[in-house]
């Protein structure tokens, strides 16, 4: 009897601490585990918006497939990080020579407000030429950010003005429109360089 | 002999005390300013931005408070962050402090003087004047080079 009930305890423990080990791992690791905070964009084909290119184009994700793409999110009246950026991406072009002829090359402004269509012409006609820039409606912007698992916030500034915080990171798709990988603010060009052409080789392998 | 190098002594002395009694420019002479540089703008409704490398060659730390300058009315000092999520924002940097035999970089993605309100457009080739002020009372004046607005460095 005794040693009945004791085995009946040991089963009741075990299944105790297996029910534990259980709910631990559906919450860190299963299926209930939160969603990873730096989450993948999505597939340029999985994402839906309509913009205007600084030509006036209309244009959306579809215009993207088919070549490799390149996409970096930031404002006009920024005057450190994106001029900074746009600059590294146009050094990162000249490197990349012909090879630089086969993808887009896409700067979406976070601004709509003061990122007009003929603003967005002025200020990309500074940069490399194969450099787009998209603008629109606000409710696109943000479908496009949330496409691709960025941010971007508007903080008033002392003196009634405002600027914008944003994703900096480059992203890379490739031909397919499948996302390829990232390029970091601060990364060195030494590094930037080889994930471009590891976009643009992607599309050579997804031809084949 | 003797005479000579009390004579001396006392001009040590006297050139101590001068010192002392204008303590408002004590520091700043020891500021060397290198590399300055900045972009062109768009208009006038834009914010600029310029750069440099800020060096205390003296013995005591120096406090970077603000600056000033006839192209901007509001210039400032700020300092571009970017987060672990690759997100980047900027906001003042308030004072800057800067230790004997060191300096401080004010370059892309960093620390960088934020010319707000500009009163003309920044144009490249031209240059204009700019004041940093030391907690010390003192203000060194370096002549900023304006590059295109696709300059990565110094060199353009």
């Amino acid at each position: 009897m005794q040693r009945r009930q004791l085995l009946l305890c040991g089963a009741a423990g075990a299944g105790v601490l297996g029910l534990t080990l259980f709910v631990g791992w559906w919450r860190v690791d299963g299926p209930g585990a939160p969603e990873p905070k730096g989450q993948r964009p999505l597939p340029l084909s999985a994402m839906e918006f309509r913009l205007t290119d600084h030509e006036g184009i209309e244009v959306g994700p579809g215009n993207l497939i088919g070549r490799p793409t390149m996409v970096f999110f930031g404002f006009t009246y920024c005057p450190d990080v994106c001029p900074t950026t746009l600059s590294h991406i146009s050094g990162w072009l000249e490197e990349l020579g012909d090879e630089a002829s086969e993808m887009n090359v896409v700067f979406i402004t976070v601004d709509p407000e003061r990122d007009t269509v003929e603003a967005m012409a002025e200020y990309v006609g500074y940069f490399h030429p194969i450099i787009r820039g998209w603008t629109g409606q606000e409710d696109q912007i943000a479908r496009v950010v949330e496409g691709f698992r960025a941010s971007y916030e508007r903080v008033p500034t002392e003196g009634g003005d405002y600027t914008m915080n944003h994703t900096a990171s480059v992203f890379l798709f490739d031909a397919k429109g499948e996302f390829v990988t990232m390029i970091d603010y601060h990364e060195p060009r030494e590094f930037a360089v080889p994930k471009i052409r590891r976009a643009l080789t992607e599309d050579v392998e997804g031809a084949k | 002999m003797v005479k000579k190098l009390r004579y001396t002594n006392a001009l040590a002395v006297l050139l101590t005390v001068v010192g002392l009694s204008a303590p408002a420019l004590a520091g700043s002479e020891d500021v060397v300013v290198e590399n300055a540089w900045s972009r062109a703008s768009i208009g006038v409704n834009r914010p600029g931005a310029a750069y440099m490398t800020v060096r205390n060659t003296g013995e005591d730390a120096l406090t970077l408070t603000g600056l000033a300058t006839p192209l901007a009315m509001m210039p400032e000092i700020h300092e571009s962050k970017t987060n672990s999520d690759g997100v980047s924002s900027m906001s003042p940097a308030g004072e800057i402090t800067i230790e004997p035999g060191q300096s401080v970089a004010l370059e892309p993605g960093g620390l960088h003087a934020m010319l707000m309100k500009l009163q003309e457009p920044m144009t490249e080739g031209g240059t204009f004047l700019l004041t940093l002020t030391f907690s010390d009372g003192g203000k060194v004046t370096v002549e900023v080079p304006i590059l295109g607005i696709a300059a990565r460095g110094p060199e353009g």
